[in-house]
């Protein structure tokens, strides 16, 4: 088309007649605009008191000095209330869906004479993994959620953000990556999709690769189970719950420190190039709506996840109970595989359940532990108590923790578990998520394998050197 | 206005309230299309779902709303679709969000353009609100976070807003939900031509380059029938916007204007 092409060079001979500064006038034309009519409008009485208080708050909150200080205090904060107060509830939730509904199901269905193995793919497989999943998440979750999501509410995360802000530039990262990172403690391909804040393609990668290190919805579970499984056990019962929280907080903290180092060193080797600046508004503080937080927080976050959740756990449960049942040659199929993966999960202090509840649990980070607890009792013979290939209840803290320590855990694979669980692959939905933001294979399996190695080399010295020192 | 010929009713918010349906994101067939602009955090996601009954997710941060959501509603018999445009401080510059915002107001072609203001923030959200009315007549100035505007002792004569911008004005505080129906209202009225926008333009502008953005128009008008907003393209050529440029060589601008809305849609998506 000549025509737009003479339109085009005709534009640049007029935007050289016109000077360079034309668009600055033009902005200024329009900023003269808009304070000469909010000048006509806008009346300020007295003195503007929540501006002046923000103000103070920030002075705080974003301080060297006091910021990062303070964030580790809410954060730990936050983690405490919800381990200390998540017991309870889940008790009261395996007890009932375990213990009391499980054994009136199963005589209910061989009552009517289902046959045995439709009884137990669907009472002991799905129908257990379920529950499982709702009674080790839900209560966490439900206090979790609205915590994080009245601190979001109140206007703290960009507080955060701003914080981090001059160490993610250090590194060669968008000062927004502290925006996404914040995003992917709730859900990792949700901090992959808001990336799009970057407009940098470098940066943006950078952020969408390293987004995986946030430790999302359906890991904080995992990490706050085991950690006040056997971290909390080290120290006397009422010092018990702080210490779980710290040690949750601590992992957080790593995985934060890892973003930055991979951010670092993407930014030095494969995606060298500028920071770019940009500009942060930190929004006004808002009053938050405590019970409309509660209850959108509830429906949005909680239920929607563990809805997830429950219908990734139905399948696995379906699948689990087939390999412990499915014999080949008098052994069942999951020793096949259970001792496939053990040297290796032995080498790196896990063991080869627990590699295989991670692969399990590829689609849904949130049903890891669950998985892990059922081949555990599924392979940890009658000493465990359960008969044929079927779960037994546990209906507190301290029979989860036999029945771990039945199935071989030490402190060591605690500590590596909730390593692992912080570096390893992304859910599924997150792999689709980058693939689709990036649209490049190559970029998506970096984003898949780098952690993954990352999580077995670390698992691999931690392991090493605890074994050394512990003799 | 026809407000004579209606009955008191019609000022009641209980009447109003009552002639909204929220539709969700059930839209699949609409009268008027409406874009939600605005500046980051001035409440656009909450306006969204409080029109559409949808519970998108918001927070108090800026740039939440990465993508476009979309809903609908049902008021007084006519069925509005609208779509959550993320939040922008201008549409002058060429980051990907403000693109997203930009070209669907330019090209989406929407009947009403929504401007959610932080009214405690009113001179800074005026600079977008200026830049709106530059590329599209038919909007409503939404003046939101009222309560927090009373609260700072801030206020605002919403009635001289109206008449000095030349588009409806309506002080809502949509965490509350006030003002929501005044709201409907105006955005109905907008809709039908019922209420008849007389934008402000921005004038003192320089004379010079008054006299080459008409040059430009003149030209492009000559050479392309159906340009939605000509001026605008000028003053984007005038800027060397690339993409602008590259949109004009291989048609998919004048190309753009053709297609059905829902193709449009498309377009700003896939952008």
């Amino acid at each position: 088309m000549n025509n737009v092409k003479e339109i085009v060079n005709k534009a640049n001979v007029l935007r050289w007649e016109l000077g360079e500064n034309f668009h600055d006038s033009l902005i200024e034309a329009i900023y003269k605009e808009a304070e000469t009519i909010s000048k006509e409008t806008v009346k300020f009485k007295g003195e503007n008191y929540s501006f002046s208080l923000d103000r103070t708050i920030d002075k705080y909150v974003t301080s060297r000095l006091y910021g990062f200080p303070i964030m580790l205090i809410l954060l730990a904060l936050v983690f405490w209330i919800t381990i200390i107060g998540a017991n309870y509830p889940s008790q009261f939730l395996s007890t009932l869906l375990l213990d009391k509904l499980h054994p009136v199901l199963k005589d209910f269905a061989l009552g009517v004479g289902a046959p045995f193995w439709l009884v137990g793919l669907l009472i002991d497989g799905g129908y257990l993994a379920t529950v499982w999943v709702i009674a080790v998440m839900l209560p966490p979750m439900a206090i979790f959620f609205p915590l994080y999501t009245l601190l979001e509410d109140f206007g703290y995360l960009p507080r955060v953000a701003f914080n981090m802000d001059r160490l993610f530039k250090k590194v060669g990262a968008h000062g927004k990556q502290a925006l996404t990172m914040s995003m992917g403690f709730g859900c990792n391909a949700a901090g992959v999709v808001a990336a799009r804040v970057i407009d940098s393609p470098r940066e943006r990668l950078i952020a969408i690769i390293t987004n995986n290190f946030s430790l999302c919805n359906g890991r904080w579970p995992t990490q706050i189970l085991i950690a006040s499984i056997f971290v909390g056990a080290l120290v006397p019962a009422q010092l018990a719950g702080i210490v779980s929280a710290l040690a949750v907080v601590s992992v957080a903290l790593l995985g934060v420190f890892l973003s930055l180092a991979v951010s670092w060193g993407l930014s030095r080797t494969v995606l060298q190039g500028e920071v770019s600046s940009f500009s942060l508004e930190l929004p006004p503080y808002r009053p938050p709506r405590i019970l409309q937080t509660i209850y959108t927080s509830l429906i949005d976050r909680t239920l929607i996840v563990l809805w997830r959740a429950v219908i990734f756990a139905f399948p696995a449960g379906l699948v689990i109970w087939s390999v412990a049942n499915i014999t080949i040659g008098g052994e069942p199929l999951a020793s096949y595989i259970i001792n496939f993966f053990d040297p290796v999960g032995i080498l790196i202090g896990l063991n080869g359940i627990i590699l295989l509840g991670f692969v399990i649990a590829i689609p849904a980070n949130e049903i890891v532990i669950p998985t892990i607890l059922m081949l555990t009792v599924l392979f940890t013979g009658s000493a465990a108590g359960h008969e044929n290939g079927v779960l037994f209840e546990l209906d507190s803290l301290k029979d989860t923790e036999q029945l771990l320590r039945l199935g071989g855990w030490t402190l060591l694979t605690a500590v590596n578990v909730m390593l692992f669980s912080l570096i390893h692959n992304p859910c599924s939905t997150t792999i689709y998520t980058i693939y689709k933001e990036t649209g490049s294979l190559k970029w998506t399996l970096l984003s898949t394998f780098l952690p993954v190695g990352m999580g077995l080399m670390l698992t691999f010295f931690v392991a090493q050197i605890w074994r050394i020192f512990s003799g | 206005m026809t407000t004579q010929t209606e009955s008191n009713c019609v000022n009641c918010p209980v009447h109003n309230a009552a002639h909204l349906k929220k539709l969700g994101v059930n839209m699949s067939d609409y009268d008027y299309l409406v874009a939600l602009a605005g500046n980051p955090n001035t409440g656009k996601s909450t306006v969204f779902n409080s029109l559409t009954g949808l519970k998108q997710h918001t927070g108090n941060w800026p740039g939440k709303t990465v993508t476009r959501a979309e809903g609908g509603f049902e008021y007084d018999n006519s069925k509005f679709k609208i779509i959550d445009l993320p939040g922008t401080y201008s549409l002058l510059s060429t980051s990907k969000d403000e693109e997203v915002a930009r070209n669907f107001i330019l090209f989406g072609q929407p009947d009403v353009t929504v401007i959610v203001v932080d009214a405690t923030r009113l001179e800074r959200n005026l600079n977008l609100t200026l830049q709106v009315l530059e590329i599209t007549d038919n909007a409503v100035l939404c003046l939101n976070l009222m309560d927090e505007a009373e609260r700072n002792n801030v206020e605002v004569d919403a009635r001289t807003l109206s008449k000095m911008l030349g588009i409806p004005v309506v002080p809502t505080s949509a965490r509350t939900k006030e003002g929501i129906d005044n709201l409907l209202r105006s955005i109905k009225e907008v809709a039908t031509g019922e209420y008849v926008c007389k934008p402000r333009k921005v004038k003192k502008m320089n004379r010079k380059y008054q006299r080459a953005v008409d040059t430009l128009v003149e030209d492009l008008n000559k050479n392309f029938t159906n340009l939605k907003n000509p001026r605008w393209i000028a003053m984007r050529l005038l800027e060397g916007d690339q993409s602008i440029i590259n949109a004009l060589e291989d048609g998919s601008l004048t190309a753009e204007t053709e297609k059905t809305i829902s193709e449009n849609n498309k377009f700003v998506e896939n952008r």
